[in-house]
């Protein structure tokens, strides 16, 4: 029993902030309930789940950057410019097959982000830097493809349109997209040699490099998936709200870095959990949908975000600190008992 | 550790020819000379004094706002909740001028609204040793947020004409100038100074080289930074101020963006983002810079988001080519070894 007792002991302590955080959407969901029940119905927890499944990919997507002390600020602008070029095709070939469809997004994203990882990983420029050069050239490049163009469902195919909201065992396909991004992040995160490196590199560079991690090799990586993931979600925007233009997701890295910090990923690389980003996501789109359902006004949502925002650093602040001073007495005691 | 000058330190100014040719300030406006020739030879309105008047009225706000970000980012902060500042700012000076409060109040108004949003991102920043980045786009959103609650979708356009004047109008006839960028020169000569010609402007590049040893060595590098934050917000409610009067009216969404456009000019005039070295009248050319280029595109009748894209281009160009030359040289020199 002891060694369970323990065991069990040791993955609260290890995933004490996920836990404080997925409490604390439970009763915000809990208590919006009481307030209206009508937010408890299924349709209804269905309805958030799905609207916090773009900001949940691309928020896990962002993670990995951030892991390693970078930054990708122009994933919204890559979204909008992969969604466009989809959203084009869809015009120009009615009959693809949508995981064609998918595919073209997800690899138009890629090569934008391998753009981004190039230059920081081979030219040695800030990724600050960079993708806020690159936000503004991806977002302008949509006007340039489009026109200026706003292209409605009207012109695109009934089954490029469907596919986010068909439903499968009741939940729509972008949770289920969502929920396989998830697991394929976790997976290389967590049981991976590059993943794992990752939060080597984060947590110190140097050391990473004298282990014989390749930085730039990481780097090129991270952008790479970073901007697939936004071009799948462009796909996925574009096809659920049924509207491509110019300006579609316009400030949206903010959101999503917003959601990473909220799941206590540090901005200063090599801490950050897949569960946790999820929570941050989650907690945005609770908070987005639980609005209006106690009749508060939406113009309150920013305002809440920032105060969340606020509350969520300062809270990850101090435990990170605190986890510092936590590793030498267990140290001391494993030296002491002679066992690990 | 691509940044090979980073921690030179120089007895004295660079005396030598070859070294002021590739100063970064030189390169930039070798390019503002290239712009205005270009665009001189496209278009015979670009080179009037009445149209340049009028394209500093684009820029001049966010080139305030400047100012004070490229100092927090020579120290290795940033402050990306400007564009929200100007938008509280601008509330605050919509109701007091409901309220029929003087032009000259108005100002001060904006500039303490954006001084006290400033002393809650330094709160925040030094008093819990957070990254400024995360703070200061959760002070964005909050503050933007404040802006939409009060607002909703209405928008505040009874400004009397007094105020609205003192931005739409000339200040100066002879040469015509506007108050925003006439502040703008004032306000770059005085940063100038102090960054350049005081100890206290030593010590930000102190700082921004070396926090801890600059702790160690007697700098109050907390109080340093808490100033700092202060006036990049002091800033932001005066650009606040002057926005609001030069388009007469205070919406939610006032100066939508703006962050990334004023980091961009900032870093795009030699301020290193990983802090310690650039120079003010860097970012003045680079404004400068910025500026010419999208008047002359916009003569030409390029859309403003083509144009992004252009300055996109740019930035990226103007911060690579000085790393890929210097790599080409140092593998010439090997070679020659």
């Amino acid at each position: 029993m002891r060694p369970i007792g323990r065991a069990m002991m040791r993955v609260i302590r290890g995933y004490a902030r996920e836990i404080m955080l997925a409490a604390i959407v439970l009763v915000l969901v809990l208590s919006v309930g009481a307030r209206a029940p009508v937010f408890l119905t299924f349709e209804s927890l269905n309805g958030v789940l799905t609207d916090s499944a773009i900001l949940a990919m691309m928020a896990l997507a962002q993670m990995m950057v951030i892991l390693i002390r970078g930054i990708d600020l122009s994933v919204a602008a890559n979204l909008a410019l992969s969604g466009m070029v989809v959203a084009l095709l869809s015009e120009q070939a009615p009959n693809l097959p949508i995981i064609g469809t998918i595919l073209v997004a997800a690899g138009c994203g890629a090569v934008l982000g391998f753009f981004n990882g190039f230059l920081v990983a081979s030219i040695a420029i800030p990724p600050i830097v960079v993708t806020l050069g690159t936000l503004a050239i991806y977002r302008g490049l949509v006007f340039v493809v489009s026109g200026g163009r706003w292209i409605s469902s009207h012109r695109m195919p009934p089954a490029f349109l469907d596919f986010p909201h068909e439903t499968f065992l009741g939940v729509s396909t972008l949770v289920w997209i969502a929920a396989l991004v998830a697991v394929a992040t976790a997976v290389f995160l967590g049981r991976t040699r590059v993943g794992r490196g990752l939060y080597a590199v984060g947590g110190n560079p140097v050391a990473a490099r004298y282990c014989g991690i390749d930085l730039g090799r990481q780097e090129l990586l991270v952008f790479t998936i970073s901007g697939a993931v936004s071009g799948l979600c462009g796909y996925l925007w574009v096809a659920r709200f049924g509207i491509a233009y110019t300006e579609i997701a316009l400030g949206y890295e903010l959101s999503i870095i917003a959601a990473c910090v909220i799941g206590g990923v540090s901005i200063g690389g090599g801490i950050g959990t897949v569960t946790g980003t999820l929570l941050g996501a989650l907690f945005l789109g609770v908070v987005v949908n639980a609005l209006p359902v106690i009749n508060v006004s939406p113009f309150w949502q920013m305002a809440i975000s920032g105060m969340v925002i606020l509350t969520a650093v300062v809270i990850n602040a101090r435990t990170e600190s605190r986890k510092g001073k936590l590793i030498l007495p267990e140290a001391r005691r494993a030296a002491a008992g002679g066992s690990l | 550790m691509s940044e090979p000058t980073r921690y030179q330190v120089l007895d004295r100014a660079p005396t030598r020819w070859s070294d002021r040719a590739l100063r970064w300030e030189t390169i930039l406006l070798a390019l503002v000379a290239v712009v205005v020739a270009v665009n001189t030879v496209q278009s015979p309105y670009f080179l009037d004094v009445y149209n340049l008047s009028d394209m500093t009225q684009n820029f001049s706000e966010k080139a305030i706002v400047a100012l004070g970000m490229a100092l927090l980012i020579l120290v290795r902060e940033i402050d990306l909740s400007v564009a929200a500042i100007v938008s509280v700012a601008s509330l605050g000076i919509g109701f007091a001028a409901k309220a029929g409060i003087s032009p000259p109040g108005l100002f001060a108004i904006g500039i303490v609204i954006g001084a006290v949003c400033g002393v809650l991102n330094s709160f925040l920043v030094t008093a819990f040793g957070l990254p400024s980045i995360v703070v200061t786009i959760g002070t964005m959103s909050l503050y933007r947020g404040i802006a939409q609650v009060v607002l909703g979708d209405q928008a505040i356009t009874a400004y009397p004409s007094r105020y609205t004047d003192l931005a739409q109008t000339f200040v100066l006839e002879r040469p015509p100038l506007y108050l925003a960028f006439l502040l703008f020169i004032m306000l770059a000569v005085v940063f100038a100074a102090v960054l350049h010609l005081t100890p206290w402007g030593r010590m930000l590049y102190a700082i921004g080289n070396n926090p801890v040893a600059s702790r160690f060595s007697g700098i109050r590098v907390e109080r340093i930074r808490f100033i700092l934050f202060v006036v990049s917000g002091a800033l932001s409610g005066l650009a606040g101020a002057l926005l609001t009067a030069r388009i007469g009216s205070t919406r939610p969404n006032i100066a939508l963006g703006w962050e990334l456009e004023i980091v961009t000019m900032v870093v795009l005039g030699g301020i290193s983002i990983r802090g310690g070295s650039g120079t003010v009248p860097g970012v003045v050319i680079a404004i400068l810079l910025l500026g010419l280029t999208t008047f002359g595109l916009t003569l030409l009748n390029v859309p403003g988001i083509v144009i992004n894209v252009i300055l996109g281009c740019l930035l990226i160009a103007a911060i690579a080519a000085p790393i890929v030359l210097a790599r080409a040289r140092l593998a010439s020199a090997a070679r020659l070894h």
